[in-house]
This record gives structure tokens, sequence and C-alpha cells, in this order.
């Protein structure tokens, strides 16, 4: 990670014409936008807080919490849409307990809706970091969250020795 | 020269150069409805209510922002004109709650007055609303969003005339709302709780934290003395509420009132103004004389005083160390005057009524108490005021003027002046000469400090110091005066700021639908009060004299700097 700092040291004398490149970058360093990183950019573009905050939430790229280690995209393009994608997210939150934007309190899923994934194909489509899932139902969802659930155990013990 | 001839319905109209449709109207006297527009603001153009048909042009123009040009022929109520606006108004009610009769703004309620003008009767549109959860966790003002039409007033107030920006639009489409830094409660955002956003909005998205139940329950306890205290600015626009044009004041009448409801004594807040000018005055020769920091800053304005907390840490050790007059007030009541009485502090109710919100706050500082009795119970606001006055059916123009009571009834002009951009500056500057110099200043008035300007300055010459001073109205404007003295002005001795534009005759507490002609017609008010009087300066007044003989000793002194001095905090909130 660059950090907030590096990220608008590069960005000498920067007004409020360079919020959002900058707001880009902090989130494709860190992930997520931070109260930290508000406050910073505040300070830095001499911006106030409800500015940057305004800002960053008129556009969905934005997130204000960090990714779960399995990071959902929900695709709700046309053709999702029309193959019953509503019923797709749906699905999700209420399995999550999570709203799109979110990440759940164990850190272990967040969910993003994306208006196209470019897989009309396969429509609905959903992807798990990056990974593409195919023509998916509720009891595919289910399948694909306990296989992550799985994963993530099997995993831990490791990490704990590591 | 600059005349630009239109016509409007057909009739002649003068416009001048650089008005919009809608300032050469309004000036012509001929109505367009606005919900977005603010006087002196750059139009944002939101909410479309002024369109107007102009000849010529393609479809309906928003009047607010259409610039007048010569012949241009103008119609402000075309059917079309009118169809478009009331479709307006019923796609803003399309997701608007409609429990009108439940809402603190019933009657007062600028979209439920457009709807009744146009028409509007039933339901045309439905449409749902994201639902948001009401903020009532600011110790001043409350937020309700379900209410909110979007108009963005709140947020241009807030930005752009305080310089504060602890709001903003969150979100997009139809999932915005209004909300802080973060989406977190008032409370702990950077709001100053000036009260100036609750004054523009208008439906009753924003509105006080009311406190008239509370009173009304302390008025009824049997075992509780309850005593009030009115500030400067509150007689001069009470009456409003009461039907009369601004400017009307009703010192007595208020008084006489405030004893029908129950008040078992009534005191005048321009009494601790008097001692506030006595403390703040000694310490203001005091800095001058002894090296001490300066410039001085007024500590009389408590969104200011939070705004300095916040945005200027660095200037506190400039700020008057002086109490503002509710809290000194307060700070004596349930000192001097519990004794006196001989009764518990805690079996009084100190309830204060200011023009004011952030009052409120001010009332909640954790400093301002003794042994954890607060010295100010509950503020209300003028609209508060005036709502107990309706709730207990007295009419304050049917009552024969009375005077406040002793021992903290009797007041200076100068303390009266307090309630207007430039009066605590005036006031100071009569008794700092006394002070100094032990004579009085041969011309009291000090023109250069009165009037609404929003930076006024004045050079004093007081025996052989010339006294440099500045007023500041709207904390946008005192941001301008403390990035100069930032930036190394060094003239300046003495600066007053007061966080509402005007001063408090514009408080965020004053009756709805304030305009800048009122605000005028009230300062008129306070500088007629201080013509017609003959106690015009702070240190002759003789119940002032009196405490300090009897129970203070004497400014600065101990029992002063314990009961009417405090001290200040930088502030960590997300700016």
């Amino acid at each position: 990670m660059k950090g907030i700092d590096a990220i608008l040291q590069g960005h000498p004398g920067a007004g409020r014409d360079a919020l959002i490149p900058i707001l880009q970058e902090v989130q494709e360093d860190q992930g997520y936008i931070s109260p930290q990183a508000i406050a910073e950019i505040g300070r830095r573009l001499k911006l106030p807080a409800s500015k940057i905050y305004g800002v960053a939430t008129f556009y969905n790229m934005f997130r204000f919490s960090p990714r779960g280690k399995f990071h959902i995209m929900v695709c709700r393009g046309t053709a999702c849409h029309v193959k019953g994608s509503a019923k797709t997210l749906e699905t999700l939150i209420k399995a999550l307990h999570i709203e799109p934007g979110q990440t759940t309190r164990d850190g272990l899923f967040s969910l993003e809706v994306v208006a196209c994934l470019g897989a009309c194909a396969l429509s609905p489509t959903i992807t798990v970091n990056g990974t593409f899932y195919p023509k998916v139902t509720q009891a595919k969802i289910a399948k694909v969250l306990d296989e992550c659930r799985r994963a993530a155990q099997e995993k831990q013990p490791k990490e704990m020795a590591s | 020269m600059s005349n630009v001839n239109i016509q409007v319905n057909g009739q002649a109209v003068q416009a001048r150069k650089g008005d919009t449709i809608l300032t050469a109207c309004r000036r012509a006297g001929i109505p367009i409805p606005t919900l977005c527009y603010m006087e002196d603001l750059l139009p944002s153009g939101a909410c479309r209510m002024c369109v107007v048909e102009v000849e010529g042009a393609p479809g309906l123009v928003p009047s607010c922002s259409f610039p007048v040009s010569e012949g241009m022929k103008v119609n402000t109520r075309s059917p079309e004109v009118i169809q478009a606006r009331r479709t307006i108004v019923e796609l803003l009610l399309s997701s608007h709650p409609d429990d009108c009769l439940y809402c603190i703004r019933n009657g007062k309620c600028d979209l439920q007055r457009l709807a009744r003008e146009h028409g509007v009767t039933q339901r045309v549109f439905r449409g749902k609303a994201v639902h948001r959860e009401r903020d009532v966790s600011g110790p001043a003002i409350a937020r309700e969003p379900d209410k909110c039409i979007l108009c963005g007033k709140c947020v241009r107030v807030c930005e752009e005339i305080q310089g504060v920006a602890a709001i903003d639009f969150i979100e997009r489409g139809s999932r915005a709302f209004i909300g802080t830094a973060l989406n977190k409660g008032l409370n702990v955002s950077s709001c100053i709780n000036c009260g100036q956003c609750v004054n523009v909005c208008p439906t009753g998205a924003l509105h006080e934290q009311r406190s008239v139940d509370e009173v009304l329950a302390a008025l009824n306890d049997p075992d509780k003395m309850v005593v009030c205290q009115h500030a400067p600015a509150v007689s001069v626009t009470i009456a409003e509420e009461f039907g009369m044009k601004p400017g009307v004041d009703f010192d007595g009448k208020m008084v006489a009132a405030l004893r029908r409801v129950g008040f078992d004594r009534v005191f005048d807040t321009s009494f601790t103004a008097d001692l506030t000018i006595m403390e703040e005055g000694s310490e203001l020769v005091q800095r001058i004389q002894q090296g001490g920091v300066l410039p001085m800053l007024t500590s009389c304005s408590p969104g200011w005083i939070k705004f300095v907390e916040q945005f200027y840490p660095d200037f506190i050790p400039n700020l008057s160390t002086c109490k503002s007059p509710q809290q000194m007030m307060g700070a004596l009541v349930k000192s001097f005057f519990a004794e006196r009485e001989g009764r518990d502090p805690r079996s009084i109710v100190s309830v204060s009524i200011m023009p004011c919100t952030a009052k409120k706050f001010e009332a909640q500082r954790p400093e301002m108490n003794q042994n954890m009795v607060p010295d100010v119970d509950y503020v209300l606001t003028t609209r508060e005021l005036a709502d107990l006055f309706r709730l207990c059916g007295v009419d304050p123009a049917a009552l024969e003027p009375e005077g406040a009571d002793t021992p903290f009834g009797e007041r200076s002009s100068a303390g009266k002046l307090f309630g207007a951009s430039g009066g605590v500056m005036e006031a100071a500057i009569r008794s700092a000469y006394f002070l100094i110099t032990g004579s009085e200043l041969s011309e009291l008035k000090i023109q250069e400090v009165r009037g609404l300007k929003g930076i006024k300055e004045a050079r004093v010459k007081i025996g052989d110091l010339e006294l440099c001073a500045a007023v500041a109205s709207s904390l946008g404007n005192a941001r301008k005066l403390l990035d100069e003295v930032r930036a190394g002005r060094k003239d300046l001795a003495f600066i007053e700021v007061m966080t509402c534009p005007g001063g408090c005759i514009n408080g965020g507490g004053q009756p709805l639908g304030t305009d800048m002609e009122a605000v005028r017609a009230r300062m008129n008010a306070l500088y007629q009060i201080d013509r017609d009087e003959t106690l015009r300066v702070s240190h002759k007044n003789k119940m002032v004299q009196r405490l300090y003989a009897e129970f203070l000793g004497k400014p600065l002194g101990e029992r002063s700097h314990h009961l009417l001095h405090t001290h200040y905090h930088e502030r960590n909130v997300l700016l």
C-alpha cells in the first residue's frame, strides 16, 4: 500500500478538481475510502469533509468499508435483469445481511452492484474476486457462499501458523 | 442609464441592468413563487418553481437565473406556467409525508402554502422515497430527512454564508439526502448550531430542539421557582409572531406576558450584557496595557465559539475569557440570587429566552454549571416563546408594559445594542473610553460599527491610544478577518464576531420568513431604543455597580473570575 500521504504527494498543489482522481487512487490503494482518508484529503485540498463525502457517495464506484475477503459483484445490466438478477441480488442481501457497498461483520464478504460485467451470454451472472459464476440461481449462490466460507476456514490455521 | 425596459403580463416594468426576471418582478411587486431562491446568493435553479414564459424562448425559463434584456416580454401567469408550477408541487409531494397536522411547520410551511396556492387537493403522483431516520442527536437542531425536498438552501447557507459546510448532499437521484460527513449525527459533526439552516428551510425538515413542554412543566411545579431572562434581540422580534410588522419593540409587553404565563422573576439579559462590558472592557484594557494576546475576540456568540474551537484553535488565546451574557446571568441566578432568596439552587429553574439555537448548546456545555447544577436549565427561542404564549392564551399585544425584576432588571441601552452586529463593540468602546480616560465619549454613537455590512472597521482615539476595532457578522466574514490576522495583519486590537448575518436580530431562533428588510427594521428598532434612552453606557448601570459593591468585588476580581469567566478548548471534529 502506498498510503494516503504518498498519493497526495503525487498531486502537488491540487485543488478541488483533483478530488475524484485522488479518491480513485485512494480506493485503488486501500480498497475503500476510510474516514481518515476523507479527513486527510480535506485538509490537503482545503475542502470540507461533508463535500468530499457528498462527492464520493454520488458515484457508485466508491466504497466506505474495506472489501471482504470475498468481493462479490452482482451484474444488474439489461440482459441479467431480464434473466432475473433482481432476485440474485435479493438472495445475496438476505444471505449476507448486508446492503450493496457494505461488508459483513466478519470481514468475509462484500457486495457491489455493477451495471454490466460484459458477460451477457452467461446471465444472470456474478463474480467472486474476479471469477465469473454463470447463470446463477438461489441454490448456486448458496453453494458458492458455502465454498467461500469453507475456503476461509481451511486457510485460517495456516495463516495463524505463519 | 442602466435601466432595462421589459414587459411583464402586458405591463411596462423598469428593470435594472444585471437584474434577473425574478429580481425585477419582485421589485415591481409582481410575485413569483420560489423554493430554492436565496437573496444575495447566486441562483441554483434547482426547484423550477419560478418558471415563467418569455416570448421567443423555447419552453419555460427559470426566472431566478434568467437575465432581463431590453424589450423582453414576460408572462408570469399563463396557463402553461401555472400548470408547470402545479406539477412541480405535485411531484414534490409525491414522496412527501402528508401528516401536516403533526408537523412542527404546520401553517408555516412553504411547500404547504404553495400546494394550497396552486390548488393541489389530492395526491396525483405516488413515489416511494427511501426512509431516512430522524437525527435528534444535536443539542440545538433536529433533522427530519423525510420532510426534505432537497432544495439545498441549508447546504448553501452553511457553506456560503457561514463557511462551516457541516452538511451536503449525500448519494444521488432518488436516494439523495442531506447529511453530515460520513452521515453521522449532528452532535459529532462540525455543525455550530447557529440555526441559519432552520431559518431557510422551506419545510419541517430542520427545526430547533424544543423545550416548551419542559418549561411548561417547570412553571406548573409548585416546588420550583422559575426565573427567566430575555435577550436584547427578542423584544424587537417577538411582535412579528403576533402580527406586527418588523421593528416593533415589545419589551414591556413581553415582560408582562412572561409574568402572565407564570415566571416568578423576569430578568433582562441586557443587564448581564452591561456586566459583560465591565468584564470584557476591563479585560481588553488589561490586555492592551499589559501586553496580552491581541486582537481580543468577543465571546458572546456560542456558534462562533464552537467555530473557533474547531476551525481556528490557534485563536483560542485571543478569545475573551468572559462568559456570554446568558451564562453570566445563569451563574448569578444560581449563586447570588439563590443566596439572596435563601433557596437551594436546585429548586430554581433558570430559563433563558434567546434569538438563538446555539444558546441551547452553550447552556449544555460542561463548563457552564456549579456543582453539577446547570446555570441555565432551558433555552427557548423567540419562536418557542411565541408558542408558549399562544399555548397559555396570553397575547402580549393586549397587555400593558411592565418592567423587569430586580436585581437583574436594569440595563443601559449599550447592553441592549448587543442584539445587533456591532453593538458589543459600540458598548465596549463607550466603556473602554471611560475606563482608560475617566471621562465619557463626547459622541456615544459610533456610526462605523453600525449597519448591515458584513465587515465593519473603526478607529477610535482613546487618550493617546488609537483603538483599531473590527466587527464581523456571519462566520464567512469572520473567516476573512481571521485569515487576515493569520497572514500577519497587526493593527487590530479588538474584533467582535456575531455568528448570524446582522447579529442576533437575525438569529437562528427568530421568527421564520425573515428577509434583510426585516433585519434592518429590527436593527433600527434597537438604535431607536438607544437614541431614546438616558442610560446609554454600561458602566453607569446602578445595579451593575451595586452587584460589584455587594457581591463581585471588582471586574476581573476573584469572584468574577470564578463565576463570569471560562476557558475554551480545541475540539476534534471532522471538518
